[in-house]
């Protein structure tokens, strides 16, 4: 079915859907790589050409749909800016890391009916090479000494309405903190750029 | 601090702000030095002040003259002024410290950020109450520094002499700021949280990468194993400079025991029998570095990758350069040779085939792989190629065109998570083929390369740089990194550890074994190379064997008759 559509071009919804299952496949990596849940509870599939981890823990994976879902929806209304991974210590509620997924949305995607002109298999490897990067900066980024728990941050238009099941939120910045920009890929209409901010270590 | 006004020139009130103490706040003047005093010491012992930042940039002028006139009219003596260092420093060495606590001089107390300002109104006051005792970091007026919301104090103090309306250019100049800081403009967005948390990972769940990096030594395993393996090296040989970096492949040994060892820009050969070592070569050009070297099956001839992108032919018994074969256009990190080809590996993700009998050497380009391609070899028998590149592929590659007259691999995993450097044939089975991950992945994985499937897969916990299979044994030993810096020997299938071989203390970088297959040398990133007698044959074993291939030989000759 992937050939059909990339004879179509890229469509609004089309983006969206593509971004949403990005964050996805995206978040569960994060989630692997950084040793938040067991490896154990982890398994593998095939996308964009890679061997993605996956959670098979069912609590989880809902949580994740829900957010995939509502994410889906705000990209194609383009009313969406920014996705934040927080990773904070579950004893100290210490902020650690921060996964920031800046959005630029089109907007006149919305006005125009036309699909836009790229390929399909382009945006798969833009996606490709950030998820490999996501995967590769467990070479840099600091232990996580403790048990560490994780939060999901959407930042959107600020008149839209709260819907049920989300609460409003600060940023949760972490103080004194090293960052690090990864590759970022566009679909035309969305283009989404990647930061990884950590703690810096204390001077010793 | 609600201390009755002292005596002095405290109750005398402050001449710069026309105040007087009985309303419980502190009178300040203004500190000598930083109002810009001549001399930089103390005028009297204990005489200081603190004033914000815009307001002493002001004023400091006026309070400076302020305070000399009120120096010079001072009459009595200070009672309770903290006291002088040279009485503060004879308490010290005596009995007991200090009563006061810590000294004004201390630089604990200069709070250069805000303090009261004397010429507010004295109303508004937005800083805490302090009745504890003095601790480090406090001072006599300001006990505890780290409670006060000075800033807040500050603001509230210097609000009212801010205009009502702010200039449009300033509320537009407060905007850049505020998104700059937040990242965002706070007024177009909001931050949302998905309420109800999924729950956490279990209890006891120790973090995956904590247990990885934090190992020691792992409990010994149940080794059943019927050999004894010396865990110390037999040899220890110095490699100074060698480059540390674990793309490169700079450790090759002959058939003819020659043992080929790129340091930086040369490359020396140690001869195993002898101990003799020769310098082979060394780069002419400056900031030129070998990246890999790789020996002809018959060991008469030695490949050579460069920095520069060249891959070089070195005729061993004359010491000459043969060839230079320029094709690339970055470092040739990895090079393996298929009887008279010979095919090279390039930070551009390319493979190019050279045919070094001709003189139009490049005869083929493989594009695989997206970055660097790291691991490289041709299977014993010649008919595919297996590569493995940075992008956390491994392709295998037919020795023989498609139909197109395009490479293109036969087969192409993904399951790594982490660049593939170490890429071994098994020399007992056909199309078996053994890969290791580098530090985001740690695991090595056994494929049948013909149906794709992955045979095994074994978390070795660490960096993987290379895989050697064992000729005499049904084993196979990998190289690592961080933590043990280790070299582990593998069963197959059974995929057991046989043996760990502690020593070095930095990285692995590469494996390469001696033409008899006992000994392995590993070059690491802390500059030796050891050679481990770990693949000797029992000589009973060794004498059936042989005469397995004599017997062999034998009836072949019968045959040809």
């Amino acid at each position: 079915q992937q050939l059909g559509r990339e004879h179509q071009g890229i469509t609004l919804r089309g983006s969206a859907e593509l971004v949403a299952e990005f964050f996805s496949y995206g978040i569960n990596s994060i989630l692997y790589q950084r040793g938040i849940y067991p490896p154990e509870t982890f398994t593998r599939v095939q996308k964009y050409g890679l061997t993605l981890l996956v959670t098979t823990d069912p609590e989880l994976a809902n949580y994740l749909n829900n957010v995939t879902e509502q994410m889906k929806e705000w990209l194609y209304k383009c009313i969406v800016q920014r996705l934040v991974v927080v990773i904070s210590s579950i004893e100290s509620s210490e902020v650690l890391e921060r996964w920031q997924f800046d959005i630029e949305c089109d907007k006149t995607a919305k006005d125009d009916n036309g699909p836009r002109e790229k390929s399909q298999k382009a945006i798969q490897d833009e996606i490709r090479s950030v998820i490999r990067q996501i995967t590769a900066t467990v070479t840099f980024l600091p232990l996580l000494e403790s048990a560490c728990a994780f939060d999901l941050l959407i930042y959107t238009d600020k008149d839209l309405a709260v819907p049920e099941k989300w609460e409003e939120s600060g940023p949760q910045f972490i103080a004194n903190s090293e960052e690090v920009r990864l590759r970022s890929f566009t679909t035309t209409i969305h283009k989404v750029n990647t930061t990884v901010a950590y703690k810096k270590d204390p001077a010793p | 601090m609600n201390r009755a006004p002292r005596s002095g020139w405290e109750s005398g009130g402050c001449p710069v702000a026309g105040r007087t103490p009985r309303n419980g706040r502190r009178v300040w003047k203004v500190r000598w030095w930083e109002a810009g005093g001549a001399r930089r010491s103390r005028l009297w012992p204990g005489r200081w002040a603190r004033l914000t930042a815009p307001a002493r940039r002001t004023m400091a002028q006026f309070l400076f003259e302020a305070d000399l006139h009120g120096l010079l009219k001072l009459d009595t003596p200070i009672p309770n002024a903290p006291p002088a260092r040279w009485q503060r420093k004879a308490k010290e060495s005596g009995p007991g410290p200090s009563p006061v606590g810590v000294s004004p001089m201390k630089p604990a107390n200069r709070s250069h950020s805000s303090s009261k300002t004397p010429s507010k109104t004295p109303g508004k006051s937005g800083s805490k109450i302090q009745s504890t005792p003095t601790k480090a970091g406090g001072d006599r007026y300001i006990p505890n520094r780290s409670t006060m919301q000075m800033e807040m104090a500050n603001f509230l103090l210097t609000k009212e002499n801010d205009p009502a309306e702010e200039s449009p250019t300033k509320k537009e100049q407060q905007k850049a700021w505020a998104v700059n800081l937040n990242g965002f403009d706070v007024e177009e967005a909001k931050i949302l949280r998905l309420s109800g948390k999924p729950q956490n990972a279990p209890e006891g769940y120790q973090n995956n990468l904590k247990v990885l990096y934090s190992q020691k030594m792992t409990p010994g395993s149940s080794r059943k194993n019927s050999r004894y393996i010396p865990s110390m090296p037999d040899r220890i040989l110095d490699a100074p400079e060698i480059r540390n970096d674990y793309y490169l492949n700079l450790i090759d040994w002959s058939s003819q025991n020659f043992l080929a060892v790129a340091l930086d820009n040369s490359v020396y050969l140690w001869n195993h029998a002898s101990g003799e070592i020769i310098q082979l070569l060394q780069m002419e050009q400056p900031d030129v570095y070998i990246s890999s070297v790789s020996w002809i099956k018959e060991g008469n001839y030695l490949a050579v990758g460069t920095s520069s992108a060249e891959v070089q032919l070195w005729d061993i018994q004359q010491q000459k350069r043969l060839r230079n074969m320029t094709s690339h256009c970055a470092r040739v990190g990895t090079l393996s040779w298929n009887s008279y080809i010979l095919s090279s590996g390039a930070r551009t993700g390319h493979i190019h085939h050279h045919d070094v009998r001709v003189a139009e050497h490049h005869v083929a380009t493989l594009a695989g792989h997206t970055q660097e391609v790291c691991g490289l070899k041709w299977s014993l028998d010649g008919r595919y190629l297996a590569s493995g590149g940075n992008d956390n592929l491994v392709n295998v590659w037919p020795c023989t065109q498609g139909g197109g007259g395009d490479f293109a691999p036969v087969q192409t995993f993904t399951q790594h998570q982490g660049a593939v450097k170490a890429v071994a044939w098994c020399p007992w089975q056909m199309n078996v083929l053994a890969t290791g991950g580098g530090t985001s992945d740690r695991h090595i994985r056994i494929w049948n390369v013909c149906s794709g499937a992955c045979l095994s897969s074994v978390d070795a916990h660490s960096q993987v740089c290379s895989i050697l299979w064992s000729t005499n044994y049904k084993e196979f030993i990998s190289g690592h990194g961080f933590a043990q810096n280790q070299l582990v020997i593998w069963k197959y299938p059974t995929m057991t550890k046989v043996a760990e071989l502690q020593g070095h203390t930095a990285r692995i970088l590469n494996l390469t074994m001696s033409p008899d297959g006992t000994t392995v040398a590993s070059a690491a990133a802390d500059e030796t190379l050891r050679l481990w007698r770990c693949f000797e044959m029992d000589p009973i074993k060794k004498k059936e064997k042989e005469k397995a291939n004599s017997a062999k030989s034998s009836i072949i000759h019968q045959s040809i008759r």
